[in-house]
């Protein structure tokens, strides 16, 4: 009875450090594919950034109550509420509020959308791999291992993508911005504002990173090694 | 090496020799739509340390299902799978993983080598999963490959070697955690004539150098020659087990037809 209960230390592991390294140099191998999976997100994040930089600006500009600013906002039909006397009216509110209303479905289509988007791109990717992660498997990788590699290649994409959606949507909305308000932007820039959205901007890109790849992840786990001894995939 | 002596004599006893792989009664049946198919219909077989046995037969045979089993791959319907005196039904996927990982190596007919890695980190991925240092993988690792003859070559991608040169790598692989057996399927299939041959020396090599046991699916009639037993699968069951000493004359005899 030699062998399997005798011998010490039965653990088997997979380093953070080496998954990381296998999941960069999987993307980096499909690059191209990589590129068009990861330019979903940035779409999105995009967009998601454009809409509350924008919001961040033009409250800002708002808040400062000039005659010369409220003119321009007039003219690009924001309401100034604030021009008589500080009581805003109910019909502005009204339509403030339907307006964001109309943004969220937008933001969360557009998000839905990349998810689904996300999911369909490592699902394909799976597929693809059916012998390399069943010849993993045969060198005892576990369950844990194959997830792990999929949800870091995903993160990694994710958060790239989203890195750049956010520079993206910001600068477009900042150009736009500065075209239509001149220098009162930067006087008046809402730093902290901004900041904040990037944040909220980042956790949204690469929880919808994880979220798209973890049904994937999991078909990849759930598969048997003996996949890896048909030749004919 | 007394094993290696024993091998080369031409006597194999098997009562002496220690068991490394035992079925018992196994069966397995799988459903297509309504009707079952009986893949394997009891078979009962004894795989010895550092024996290197060949397992053949015509696909449908149950061949594949046969040798999946004894490589833990698959668990069987009915009977029993005992590999290293460990029956493999009572193991969970941790274990199972563990006993994949530690006893037994893995030789493809498709080579099935990580793309994105080089030969060398192919060869120490098993070693890195056992739980060994980079260092001490690299070292190890960078042996093996020195071993099937590849040790220049560490460095290269898989698509940067012939098929010849992947199956080496393979083979390397397979042995990175000492394993107690090694199961080759159909290992030289994808190879051509020369190469085919060069790959089953090196397997029969390693068999004599580190008494590892090998076990090959195959239809390759080369391999007779250097099996100590070949196991015959027809219909679910164990066709006939011949002795190397009486495939011998088999194989002039076919030759001189």
């Amino acid at each position: 009875m030699s062998g399997i209960e005798v011998a010490g230390g039965k653990k088997i592991i997979l380093p953070m450090s080496r998954a990381v390294e296998i999941s960069l140099r999987s993307l980096k191998i499909r690059f191209g594919r990589s590129l068009i999976t990861t330019s979903g997100v940035v779409l999105a994040i995009a967009f998601l950034m454009s809409v509350w930089s924008s919001n961040e600006i033009v409250s800002s500009l708002r808040d400062v109550n000039k005659s010369e600013i409220n003119l321009l906002l007039q003219k690009k039909g924001v309401e100034t509420g604030l021009t008589d006397g500080g009581a805003e009216s109910e019909e502005a509110k009204a339509r403030l509020q339907e307006e964001q209303s109309k943004q969220m479905w937008l933001i969360g289509l557009s998000l839905l959308v990349c998810v689904v988007g996300i999911a369909n791109a490592m699902l394909m990717s799976v597929t693809e791999r059916f012998r390399e992660i069943g010849t993993m498997k045969c060198l005892g990788a576990l369950d844990s291992f194959i997830v792990k590699l999929f949800l870091l290649e995903s993160t990694f994409q994710g958060v790239a993508g989203t890195m750049a959606g956010i520079l993206i949507g910001f600068l477009l909305t900042l150009g736009l911005a500065l075209l239509d308000y001149g220098g009162f932007v930067l006087d008046y820039f809402p730093m902290a504002g901004i900041l904040e959205s990037a944040f909220y901007a980042l956790i949204a890109g690469t929880v919808l990173s994880l979220v798209g790849a973890m049904l994937p992840a999991y078909r990849a786990a759930k598969m048997e090694p003996v996949e890896a001894m048909r030749s004919d995939t | 090496m007394s094993q290696a002596q024993e091998q080369a004599g031409t006597t194999v006893q098997p009562e002496e020799q220690r068991t490394v792989v035992r079925t018992q009664q196994v069966k397995k049946m799988y459903k297509m739509g309504e009707i079952e198919v009986h893949a394997l219909r009891g078979v009962d077989m004894e795989i010895y340390t550092g024996e290197y046995l060949s397992i053949m037969g015509p696909s449908g045979s149950g061949k594949s299902t046969f040798f999946n089993m004894v490589g833990g791959l698959d668990k069987p319907s009915e009977g029993k799978v005992y590999i290293d005196e460990v029956d493999v039904a009572q193991l969970d996927a941790y274990e199972l993983a563990w006993l994949r990982c530690r006893k037994i190596g893995y030789i493809f007919q498709s080579f099935n080598l990580i793309p994105v890695m080089t030969a060398l980190e192919n060869v120490t991925l098993p070693m890195v999963f056992a739980g060994l240092t980079s260092d001490e993988a690299r070292d190890k690792g960078m042996e093996l490959l020195k071993k099937v003859g590849l040790g220049e070559r560490y460095a290269h991608k898989p698509n940067e070697l012939s098929g010849g040169q992947q199956q080496r790598v393979a083979v390397a692989r397979a042995l990175a955690n000492d394993p107690a057996v090694v199961l080759a399927d159909e290992p030289t299939a994808n190879l051509d004539l020369r190469t085919g041959t060069e790959i089953i020396e090196l397997l029969r090599e390693m068999n004599d150098d580190s008494g590892v046991t090998i076990i090959s699916a195959t239809h390759d009639h080369k391999m007779l020659s250097v099996s100590d037993r070949v196991v015959w699968v027809k219909d679910g069951q164990v066709d006939r087990i011949a002795k190397r000493e009486d495939l011998d004359i088999e194989v002039t005899h076919v030759e001189g037809e």
